[in-house]
């Protein structure tokens, strides 16, 4: 039972650093901005489910992923070989696969040679390059198939999956909700968090659309119903009409400019009708292209397309050479709002599902932290009641240890960032009742070898040495739990395991340490006790 | 210090106890199968009352801004809806309901269009407090990562307690473990209890709890092994229950007076993850004490701990057998 003077500096100074860091939580906010720079201002974050606010989990369709590069592949494949001067005369998609079938079966060779350009090595930096994205193979008859790799399309799907999380950030940020988390999960679900929010219906509407808009030539002479009686001329499709007003169209399966070329888009509204339009503007390659098509095709009509639905299908008047223009379609002021939105914030890679939505009102929210509040207060107010009440004075002394424990927790919490759940609260409380079992270990074999004859401080001693052990056993074995909660659980498991670790971590020192140290001065102010039995416990 | 006033804490429990634990480890151990195979039965045939989490579907929680809720009222509009089944019930307070969406047949995107139509037809009146949609996807892993979570826990703790003690020590926690674990699910099942994510992590923590006084047991009979090198193994190991049951039973009350606390003022959201707790806690002391150290006496255990942990495995594979009292056998 010795303490150097380094080391009560030492166990002191990190109480008062814990008391110093979960000063804020006592303070509103515009208090806190009044302190002085070097004062922690940090408060304990709380989870969505005690604060309010929304959880939506989105899944990425890969298949859409799949198909989209699979018609990639046929684009350039068609170009390559076109560009070769090889014949074909079949070049489609089927089997998850692009299926090529030449004029001539000894272009063969020639042909694969053209193709194999199209190869890229997946790159990796810890193991180099471990393989390519595709496979290209000669079947029978000058048939040849190009098929995407797993790693290749694994590699394509984590690339849509980055570019889809900027493209949800922009657009929730879009709705002025500066906190929302966005974040990966697991391979191909992205978790957005937005705190505060209540009605997720418009969040919903907003990252529930692909928003890629494409601009098409329709076809000169043959209309959508003529085509589906008769057949789909090649390089065409047909797309269904997205409003009321237009029909299907037979359109040119590639467009002529992408929306991914717009620099701007802003509802409006239209100058004649005074109905809700959106006004864009291309850049400069996109203005260009879109200039040299509106010049050919004077008195036509083209399309403007939204996830492969016909929004509305104008006739060109005049050349539009600025590069900029309206789209009109039977819009409300919202839905054209949400779409200007949508299309500055730029098309997702392929359609997002929610798979898991969660939404708590700030209602319930705030009910709840007074809920955990007065349990805690209640369960606090027991712990002492009964702590005091077996151990005597040393039992206020576990109980300040109790306090420094909570006061660590709370700051290490704040620390690390991780923010209170309400199952978190839980962890909180059951940390607590861990640290009381380390005193209650430490207490009993006191008591044991007090009872045995020993003086107060071989008896005092021997009680901690003893007990650490079990202490350390113990807390070991609930730690591993803890890990194996926060590495399997899933939201509020994790909340639960991460308050229960690092309650576990702080009541070793707040237990034992601080305890040991408050016996310590005890002790030393109490020389005159010579018998185990006067020993306060 | 000295603003402290010395004095003594009521020391309630008698000392020096030799309850006989061990005369009725027989019984025990009948009890504690049988109430094992009890609760796998229930589980075969009642299965669980899965939540939202467990099960797919919605549930939303809503507040009536006017007067206490109709839950007739409610339940005649939201069934007629198409949405399948909807469950009603009150929730809390008179103005509290609970409404469950049942799993729609399709993907995930008719979850979102069913609860869509229930949001539209709750209209005005009603305040919702709480929004939570599974589709069939994460349901079905969330299933799968919560057993896989609680018996991966069991093998961490097994792990350690085998590297830590011996493997008869491991044997008893294991046992003594999935008891708690196999009690509290069948209580959950036998009543119905409404069983998600929470009670995962409820089971987890019980595991932790319930090893924590399994282990303080077994430190004490550890301990006593190097003491009493002679004393008859079963006496043993009453000694070291009788000794550590002060500290179990003190430990045990202040748990259960903060989930008491909890269960009472914690609110309706986490009532049953508290009430888990609560039972598991019962159960755990319960376990330690009338299972994983009586199991010891079955098994038997080395005999010589005087060179600590760190020097058995040589010794023991030296002179296996007459360094272990196999009781059992006798």
């Amino acid at each position: 039972m010795h303490f150097t003077p380094v080391k009560q500096a030492a166990v002191i100074i990190t109480c008062l650093i814990g008391v110093l860091l979960i000063l804020p939580n006592f303070f509103s906010k515009e208090t806190l901005s009044s302190w002085p720079r070097w004062v922690p201002t940090k408060q304990l974050s709380l989870g969505l489910d005690l604060r309010g606010g929304a959880h939506l989990l989105l899944a990425m369709e890969t298949s859409e992923v799949r198909k989209d590069w699979l018609d990639t592949l046929r684009d350039d494949a068609r170009r390559r070989l076109r560009e070769a001067k090889i014949g074909v005369t079949g070049l489609g998609v089927a089997n998850n696969a692009v299926q090529v079938r030449l004029a001539k079966p000894e272009d063969a060779e020639a042909a694969v040679k053209e193709l194999r350009g199209m190869v890229q090595p997946i790159g990796n930096l810890l193991v180099g390059s471990s393989g390519s994205d595709i496979e290209i193979k000669r079947g029978e008859g000058g048939l040849i198939t190009i098929t995407p790799t797993e790693p290749g399309l694994q590699h394509r799907i984590a690339n849509a999956i980055g570019a889809a999380i900027e493209t949800v950030r922009r657009r929730v940020d879009s709705m002025g909700t500066a906190e929302a988390q966005i974040v990966r999960e697991g391979r191909e679900r992205i978790l957005v968090q937005v705190p505060g929010l209540q009605d997720t219906a418009g969040l919903k509407e907003l990252i529930g659309k692909t928003a890629r808009l494409t601009f098409h030539e329709v076809h000169p002479t043959i209309s959508a119903s003529e085509a589906r009686q008769t057949r789909v001329p090649p390089g065409y499709r047909i797309y269904e009409a997205g409003s009321r007003e237009e029909g299907a169209q037979l359109l040119r399966e590639t467009p002529v400019v992408r929306g991914d070329e717009l620099v701007d888009a802003q509802p409006a509204f239209d100058s004649r009708t005074n109905e809700p339009v959106i006004s864009f503007r291309f850049n400069n390659s996109g203005a260009r292209k879109f200039g040299n098509f509106t010049k050919d095709h004077v008195n036509q009509p083209f399309a403007i397309v939204l996830d492969d639905q016909v929004i509305s299908a104008p006739v060109i008047r005049e050349p539009i050479l600025g590069g900029s223009g309206q789209i009109s379609g039977s819009f409300t002021v919202e839905t054209a709002n949400q779409l200007a939105i949508q299309l500055r914030s730029g098309a997702l890679p392929a359609k997002l599902t929610i798979v898991e939505e969660r939404t708590v009102g700030p209602s319930l929210g705030a009910d709840s932290i007074e809920s955990g509040k007065l349990a805690g207060i209640v369960g606090g107010i027991a712990t002492i009641a009964l702590t005091v009440l077996v151990y005597g004075t040393f039992g206020i002394f576990a109980c300040v240890g109790l306090m420094v424990h909570g006061v660590l927790t709370v700051a290490l919490m704040t620390l690390a960032g991780s923010s209170l759940t309400l199952p978190g609260i839980a962890g909180l409380v059951l940390g607590i009742a861990m640290a009381v079992d380390a005193n209650v270990l430490i207490y009993e074999r006191i008591r044991e070898e007090l009872r045995a004859g020993k003086s107060p401080i071989a008896g005092i001693d021997a009680g901690f040495t003893r007990a650490f052990v079990t202490i350390a056993d113990s807390q070991l074995t609930t730690l591993a739990c803890a890990f194996v909660m926060f590495w399997l659980g899933a939201g509020p498991i994790r909340g639960f395991a991460v308050t229960l670790t690092i309650g576990i971590l702080t009541s070793i020192f707040a237990s034992v340490t601080v305890v040991r140290l408050l016996i310590y001065y005890w002790l030393r102010s109490n020389r005159g006790i010579r018998r185990g039995a006067e020993v306060p416990v | 210090m000295r603003l402290i006033p010395n004095f003594k804490g009521f020391d309630f429990f008698p000392h020096d106890t030799r309850l006989p634990f061990m005369r009725y480890k027989g019984l025990c151990f009948g009890l504690s199968i049988a109430a094992m195979l009890i609760s796998l039965a229930i589980i075969g045939i009642k299965g669980f009352n899965y939540g939202v989490d467990f099960k797919g579907g919605s549930l939303i929680e809503v507040q009536s801004n006017q007067g206490p809720a109709d839950v007739a009222h409610l339940r005649e509009r939201l069934n007629r809806l198409g949405v399948g089944a909807v469950q009603i019930q009150s929730f809390g307070g008179p103005t509290d309901v609970l409404i469950r969406v049942e799993q729609q047949p399709g993907g995930e995107a008719e979850q979102q269009s069913a609860l869509k139509k229930v949001q539209e037809a709750l209209g005005t009146q009603y305040t919702q407090r709480r929004v939570e949609v599974v589709g069939p996807a994460v349901s079905s892993e969330l299933r799968m990562t919560g057993f896989i979570a609680v018996a991966a826990g069991l093998l961490a703790i097994v792990a350690y307690v085998w590297f830590r003690f011996e493997w008869q020590f491991a044997l008893g926690a294991i046992v003594a473990l999935t008891h708690d674990v196999l009690v509290t699910a069948g209580i959950f099942s036998l009543f119905q209890l409404e069983f998600d994510l929470s009670i995962v992590a409820a089971l987890l923590t019980i595991l932790g709890y319930s090893v924590n006084d399994t282990v303080v047991v077994s430190d004490r009979i550890r301990e006593n092994l190097r003491k009493f090198k002679r004393m008859e193994l079963n006496e043993l190991l009453n000694l070291s229950i009788n000794e550590t049951l002060s500290r179990t039973i003190l430990t045990g009350c202040t748990a259960i007076a903060v989930l008491v606390a909890l269960y009472a003022f914690g609110g309706e959201v986490i009532r049953n993850f508290n009430l888990a707790m609560l039972l598991g806690v019962v159960i755990g002391t319960y376990s330690s004490i009338f299972i994983a150290a009586p199991l010891l006496g079955y098994l038997g255990v080395r005999r010589d701990w005087s060179g600590g942990p760190a020097a058995k495995p040589v010794k023991s594979q030296a002179q296996p057998t007459s360094q272990r009292l196999n009781v059992a056998s006798k």
